[in-house]
């Protein structure tokens, strides 16, 4: 492989890992923009999404539909996963974080830990402490894009991070209930005197950065060929760092902060020794943040700007 | 009839009496402006018929609806709007869009409908553009449609509260100072606007301090005091007023008028 290959090879993996967090950092940057809460169970949504992906996959493929039916196979595995945490993020905000709703910015915050060590043992109770392989669907097939080897998983895996972002997109924008969301995270009092029933945008708030996050989830199992139940922790920080990069509450700030911290973890590790990742993306975080503490999309006043 | 009655309405906050066993009707089609000194409990009476908080006693109807213990939210599919005493625009949404949000409780589809965007959903989306754009060409906003919010100059952004307050279709509007701040042009261009509305068989309750635009187009004035009506007549009748008066400018007027 020449230096432009692979250049190109790690340009992909950016855009691929970059992709993930940008999922899952939308889930935050969501609800903070709307509750001006930190969802700290949003890592074990997403960890939930991963396992339901590898229930409903394994299901199907013992009866053989992922030789017969892929695409629909990964639909429903999709779907599933989606919808279920979506449901799991209403009952959170429902059990957790409505009755607090009134209560000190500190007791929501203590709640939602809470809740992250309550679904964090949830799932090690139920699904073990080992690492659960994820059923290889994608076999180990590579696209050759210019010298650079792009798996097929990561071809399909960056092409519907990329749908889900642009249907984010499209519902924030064009839907009246994307534009009841947005008018609730800039002023909740006016919303509601509006007519806007703010409990139900809320709702909605906790079933679409719930469901992002689970097909997050299901992407890193599909990828990595593997879950467990504290995989959510590590990229859960990640995808927070993004969130604050991009400026919390931001909903293209989170998708760019996504894409930065992807290319940096990825091109340190690319030259430099990889053990170090990490610590660079933090001080990257750390110096964007003393020089512009809202984060590079964000603003003073906490909203929801898209 | 579909008039607002207040019937004994307090409100305390604590050891403060704002608003104290107020009596007074709203009738429909007409404009009625509620005006006294700061802190006279103008805002409150704002406040808890549209639900902000709930009267301390009293009771609030509307078109023989009970509004004490209501939702803002619910308020408005009353039919009752309001616009605030500060702007509080949605600065970073368009001006369309502001109008939009407005429209918001008179849609019909549901959550899960708007989410599939059935075609039913599509037609009422149509529909709502296109009356919104009406909205904007009465307020003289049509051109500015696609601009943001914060981006308006200020009379600008304070017709856009009217209209947007408009969008969801109420029978009672309520208006929260909204001349403040105006330069007098501007305000006689809103006094023409009000009585436009009015004419559409709008009822509107006014909370104002420029006694050019109360006195200009009020049809009937209630004066609140310390939280107390002290007055409430035809305009003319208000600026005779002794207590009125007295209230505005101290005791020591009258007695310079009748030295002088």
């Amino acid at each position: 492989m020449d230096f432009s290959a692979f250049i190109l090879q790690q340009m992909v993996n950016a855009l691929f890992l970059g992709s993930i967090y940008a999922l899952i950092a939308l889930g935050y940057t969501m609800v903070y923009g709307i509750i001006e809460l930190i969802n700290f169970a949003h890592g074990e949504l997403f960890t939930a999404g991963a396992f339901i992906g590898v229930i409903v996959l394994s299901g199907l493929q013992q009866i053989g539909w992922v030789e017969t039916h892929f695409v629909l196979t990964l639909f429903i595995v999709f779907g599933l996963a989606m919808a279920y945490v979506a449901v799991l993020g209403v009952a959170l905000e429902h059990v957790a974080y409505r009755p607090l709703r009134n209560a000190s910015r500190l007791s929501a915050l203590l709640s939602a830990l809470g809740m992250s060590i309550f679904l964090s043992n949830g799932m090690m109770l139920s699904q073990g402490v080992s690492d659960r392989a994820y059923p290889q669907v994608f076999g180990l097939e590579s696209i050759d894009f210019f010298g650079a080897m792009i798996s097929h998983s990561q071809v399909f895996i960056i092409l519907l991070a990329f749908v889900l972002m642009v249907g984010l997109q499209f519902f924030v924008h064009r839907t009246r209930l994307g534009k009841a969301m947005r008018a609730t995270a800039q002023n909740r009092t006016i919303a509601r005197m509006l007519g806007i029933n703010i409990d139900q945008t809320i709702r909605i708030t906790f079933m679409i950065g719930p469901a992002l996050g689970a097909a997050a989830g299901v992407m890193v199992g599909l990828y990595y060929g593997a879950v467990r139940f504290d995989m959510g922790f590590i990229f859960m920080i990640k995808a927070f760092a993004a969130a604050i990069l991009g400026g919390i509450g931001s909903i293209p700030g989170a998708v760019l902060g996504g894409l930065i911290i992807g290319g940096i973890e990825v091109a340190w590790a690319a030259f430099l020794p990889s053990a170090w990742k990490d610590v660079t993306t933090f001080t990257v975080l750390i110096l964007v943040l003393y020089l512009k503490p809202s984060g590079l999309l964000g603003e003073s006043e906490a909203d929801l700007r898209v | 009839m579909t008039e607002m009655v207040l019937k004994n309405v307090s409100k305390r906050f604590g050891g403060l009496k704002a608003v104290s066993d107020l009596d007074m009707t709203v009738p429909e089609g007409r404009i009625l402006s509620l005006i006294g000194p700061n802190g006279a409990g103008k805002t409150t009476v704002f406040n808890m018929v549209t639900g902000v908080y709930p009267p301390t006693r009293g009771e609030i109807h509307y078109n023989g609806t009970r509004l004490n213990r209501l939702k803002s939210s619910t308020i408005v599919s009353h039919g009752i709007a309001r616009t605030f005493q500060n702007i509080r625009l949605f600065g970073s949404m368009t001006v369309l869009e502001n109008v939009q949000v407005g429209m918001h409780c008179r849609t019909k589809s549901g959550p899960v409908r708007a989410l599939l965007k059935t075609p039913f959903e599509r037609k009422e989306e149509e529909a709502i553009t296109e009356k919104t754009m009406e909205l904007l060409d009465f307020f003289g906003l049509a051109d500015k449609y696609n601009e943001y919010a914060s981006n308006l100059p200020y009379g600008d952004q304070r017709l856009l509260e009217i209209a947007r307050a408009n969008a969801s279709s109420p029978k009672l509007l309520l208006l929260d100072e909204p001349a403040a701040g105006m330069n007098p042009i501007e305000t006689e261009a809103l006094m023409d606007l009000i009585l436009k509305l009015r004419d559409t068989g709008l009822t509107i309750f006014l909370v104002e301090h420029d006694m050019k635009l109360v006195m200009g187009i009020s049809e009937q004035i209630v004066v609140l005091d310390h939280g107390q009506k002290i007055a409430e007549g035809a305009p003319k009748d208000i600026q005779r007023n002794e207590k009125v008066i007295e209230a505005y400018l101290g005791s020591g007027a009258k007695a310079e008028k009748k030295a002088g």
